[in-house]
């Protein structure tokens, strides 16, 4: 069987040829490939990981955006209630304070009147006892001529003046 | 996809007439067809391309001999087409050299000098060779070129990187263990070594078409290259299950397990040296031989020639989709299996495991 046996031009053809390609190969080819591919595969790996950890990170991050987002909300409506009493509360105050105010003013204004009143009833009187007491000299002056009818009237007129003035002080 | 379906069916389209031109140009002797198989398995001293109604077309190889009368010659297979004779060496046409160069001695008879001979297949293992270096050099400058934090590759280094972190990851890893590094370089030369021999033997026409892994020299060089990365690199513990494994002390007393498994070193890489050779010579024979199922039936009348031709057409096509799966296959099987005979000399004594898988993979 010629194909069985192996011919001894091929065995150093092939040593050759096998050789050159292995040294070749085996200082220039594959331990640069394989270097390169072992090295991208780790770098591959390391990305992934620091990916899956951003991820996870980022997650945290939006819990976390949302709770303080959450939080801020409540105490967005707190404050809102807050300030919706308060001005309530001041609305009221405001109110009743204006409301004593003014009834202060109406009791002084009413005090003020009625002083005025007073004042003017007093000066009246005293005109008109003036008056009163002018006229009845003159009559009097007319009329009682003598000694004993003067002391008469004048003793009547004053007791009826002393009367009158009295209920007329009282009305008032 | 579309694509590359057209360019595989253009391929395709290339192969069947290359194929069956071949075919027709020789009907009209009677063909020998056990003499055309053998001849395109076998090896020459010219690298035949065609034959065509001017004459034969075929490359003249370099003749390199060394005879102990004469000394060395070198001259072109040229000199020696149709038995003619040169410097007194001539290829004998029939005998214990038939097919090789012969130089009659004084006394009549014919012995055969040293032959280195660039063959056919030498020729080719070459050229191929020449391929391997180129594809994987350009790859490795490409990777020398970018640093890892870049951009993967695409294109040709993309499926080279694809078939080499394939082979890395899924056989040398698993199979050499902790200490691969230092042997990838080895199993991945062999896998690309064969990978491209086989391809490059599937082009039926002139730059491939060369049967050199079906060629035994070519797969005893690799078995051996496989031999020494074993047993030069193989720890104390390796030497130590050879000579005195664990069994029983009356089976290695009188000595029939070392013997055992002092034969098993050699029938390891015996059994890759075959595997390759068998598989790779009978794809190209049961191509070869479909091929020839034109013309040996070319006296038969044109029905039976043109169903016949038909028909072997489309197991030509089967073939050589397997014969695809069979180049890639056989190039993985052979690195696997040196991997794991690797793996097996590289075991360490807290390490079992590897030792089954080893042992599955012998029988």
């Amino acid at each position: 069987m010629g194909l069985l046996q192996p011919e001894s031009g091929l065995l150093f053809w092939m040593t050759l040829a096998f050789g050159v390609v292995f040294i070749v190969l085996a200082r220039y080819g594959f331990p640069v490939i394989v270097k390169a591919i072992e090295s991208r595969k780790e770098y591959i790996d390391t990305s992934l990981d620091a990916a899956r950890e951003a991820e996870r990170k980022c997650a945290t991050l939006e819990a976390r955006s949302r709770e303080i987002i959450e939080q801020a909300e409540v105490r967005r409506e707190e404050i809102l209630r807050e300030t919706e009493a308060e001005r309530k509360q001041l609305l009221a105050e405001a109110h009743q304070k204006a409301e004593s105010e003014g009834a202060r003013l109406l009791e002084k204004a009413r005090q003020q009147a009625a002083n005025e009143r007073q004042a003017i009833l007093d000066d009246a009187k005293r005109e008109i006892a003036a008056l009163a007491v002018s006229i009845t000299e003159r009559m009097l002056r007319e009329e009682l001529q003598d000694r004993q009818a003067q002391h008469d009237l004048a003793s009547r007129l004053m007791d009826e003046l002393d009367s009158k003035n009295r209920k007329s002080w009282t009305s008032d | 996809m579309m694509k590359g379906f057209i360019k595989i069916a253009w391929l395709f389209a290339l192969l069947i007439p290359a194929v069956t031109l071949h075919a027709e140009e020789s009907t009209e002797a009677e063909p020998d067809i056990k003499q055309i198989v053998l001849g395109h398995l076998g090896d020459s001293y010219e690298w035949h391309i065609a034959t065509t109604g001017h004459g034969e077309w075929s490359i003249p190889l370099p003749v390199i001999v060394h005879s102990p009368a004469s000394g060395w010659h070198l001259f072109s297979s040229a000199r020696l087409r149709e038995g003619s004779e040169y410097e007194g060496l001539r290829i004998a046409a029939e005998g214990e050299y038939a097919g090789k160069i012969v130089e009659r001695q004084e006394d009549g008879t014919d012995l055969r000098p040293l032959d280195l001979s660039l063959t056919k297949t030498a020729a080719a293992l070459l050229l191929n060779s020449a391929v391997v270096l180129c594809l994987v050099l350009v790859a490795a400058r490409w990777y020398r070129r970018h640093k890892a934090t870049d951009r993967a590759p695409k294109g040709f280094v993309g499926l080279f990187e694809m078939l080499v972190s394939g082979i890395l990851d899924s056989v040398i890893k698993p199979c050499v263990g902790p200490n691969y590094r230092k042997f990838a370089p080895y199993l991945l030369t062999a896998f690309f070594f064969i990978f491209v021999n086989n391809l490059m033997g599937l082009i039926p026409f002139f730059p491939g078409g060369a049967n050199v892994t079906g060629n035994i020299a070519v797969t005893f060089l690799l078995a051996l290259a496989t031999f020494l990365a074993v047993n030069l690199f193989g720890t104390k513990h390796y030497w130590k299950d050879i000579l005195w494994p664990d069994v029983p002390v009356w089976l290695k007393a009188f000595p029939l397990m070392p013997l055992i498994e002092f034969v098993g070193i050699f029938t390891k890489p015996f059994a890759l040296m075959i595997r390759l050779f068998a598989n790779m010579m009978a794809g190209h024979a049961v191509i070869l031989s479909l091929t020839c199922v034109i013309f040996a039936t070319a006296g038969m009348g044109a029905a039976i020639n043109g169903s016949m031709g038909a028909v072997s057409v489309l197991f030509s096509i089967f073939m050589y989709c397997l014969e695809l799966l069979v180049a890639f296959l056989q190039a993985y099987v052979f690195t696997m299996l040196s991997a794991v005979f690797i793996g097996l000399a590289q075991e360490n004594p807290e390490k079992h495991a590897p030792e089954q898988a080893g042992n599955t993979a012998n029988k």
